[in-house]
């Protein structure tokens, strides 16, 4: 009888000495997926426009981002028209070659399903847009996206 | 000196500092799926090309000045005001619709319910809205217009999908695409249906200067 007793001495406590494992690997989980964007932007984060008709831009290997805005940098002046690709403020006629060198990382079967996001702040003017739109279209990449936040629906 | 011994380092707190760090990236992590309005830019046409020449009716002209101001049709307008008078341009259907690729003669539009007006728009095949904007037009403008005329596209699919399927465009789009098999060709026919039927006509005009 005694040793039943014994027994009714309270709950052991969980083991919790695992605890810390599980949580770090979850920890590392999320680190090794947050992408700390991949580019570094030579121009203030552009202020993306709201829109509600979108699209979801699908295989991300297959995008080029071209960014649109304010230069970080003060030499390049205070307006929202500096573009920007890969790491460096360019001008349109950089797109070309920009574009082209996206081709050459991807199978030729690919090529027509490249898209070209265009990240423009909500401040910058239209005509630098259009000057990026004809360059793209001397070098057929002609996908576009104008990346926009989702907006409100009314 | 009593050697004692080295006490053990308390390790419950080690959870806690692990969960910290867990909240603070389960909070920074964005899988942010890029998304936007989709384009699709005309080829560049050749030297020779001649444009053809479209009824001036069939076209419904948007203008944007560098104040960000609308001119639609030669009459000033809010920017709210644009996607009821796209609706009603596109669904207009005063006339026949384009000719057939093989060469049946085009129908007279039955599923629109416009007011059929010999002035405005032939056909949704044939409306074509033209975007003029200047340059020094901000790009949020221009995002926004290109947002509500492609709202008013939505409009018009969904009343015409809802005829047809009693299904909304977007319920069918979402549908379409989670398909398989047979049932995919079977939703794919009725996308291209009624994509064909509202075919989303917006041209760029090369901005002024």
């Amino acid at each position: 009888m005694s040793k039943f007793k014994k027994k009714k001495k309270g709950m052991p406590a969980v083991n919790t000495a695992s605890l810390p494992d599980i949580v770090f690997m979850l920890l590392f989980f999320f680190m090794v997926t947050t992408t700390m964007r991949e580019t570094s932007l030579q121009i203030e984060a552009p202020r993306l426009p709201s829109a509600t008709e979108i699209k979801k831009l699908e295989h991300k290997s297959l995008v080029s981002t071209i960014y649109v805005g304010k230069a970080k940098d003060e030499k390049y002046g205070t307006a929202y028209n500096r573009i920007q690709l890969n790491d460096k403020i360019a001008t349109p006629e950089d797109v070309p070659s920009f574009i082209l060198r996206a081709r050459e990382e991807v199978s030729e079967g690919e090529i027509p399903f490249m898209t070209t996001s265009i990240k423009a702040d909500k401040e910058s003017s239209v005509g630098t847009i259009t000057d990026i739109r004809i360059k793209l279209r001397d070098v057929n990449a002609l996908k576009l996206s104008y990346s926009t936040q989702t907006g409100a629906d009314n | 000196m009593a050697r004692r011994e080295t006490p053990e380092i308390n390790a419950g707190s080690m959870a806690d500092i692990a969960f910290l760090l867990l909240i603070f990236f389960l909070v920074t992590t964005t899988m942010n799926v890029d998304s936007g309005i989709s384009k699709k830019l005309s080829e560049k046409p050749p030297p020779d090309y001649k444009p053809p020449i479209i009824k001036e009716k069939n076209i419904f002209e948007v203008n944007i000045n560098r104040n960000n101001e609308l001119l639609v049709e030669d009459n000033r307008m809010e920017l709210s005001e644009l996607k009821e008078a796209a609706i009603k341009f596109i669904d207009n259907g005063g006339g026949d619709g384009k000719p057939g690729e093989d060469g049946t003669p085009g129908a007279p539009c039955d599923y629109c319910e416009g007011e059929r007006s010999p002035s405005s728009s032939d056909h949704p095949n044939k409306a074509i809205i033209s975007v003029q904007s200047d340059r020094g037009t901000d790009y949020g403008t221009y995002i926004e217009v290109q947002n509500e005329l492609l709202k008013a596209y939505t409009v018009l699919r969904n009343r015409l999908c809802q005829q047809r399927y009693k299904i909304t465009y977007s319920e069918l789009e979402k549908r379409y695409k989670d398909s398989r098999g047979t049932e995919k060709d079977d939703l794919k026919k009725k996308v291209e249906d009624i994509k064909t039927s509202f075919p989303q006509i917006i041209s760029d005009a090369e901005p002024t200067s």
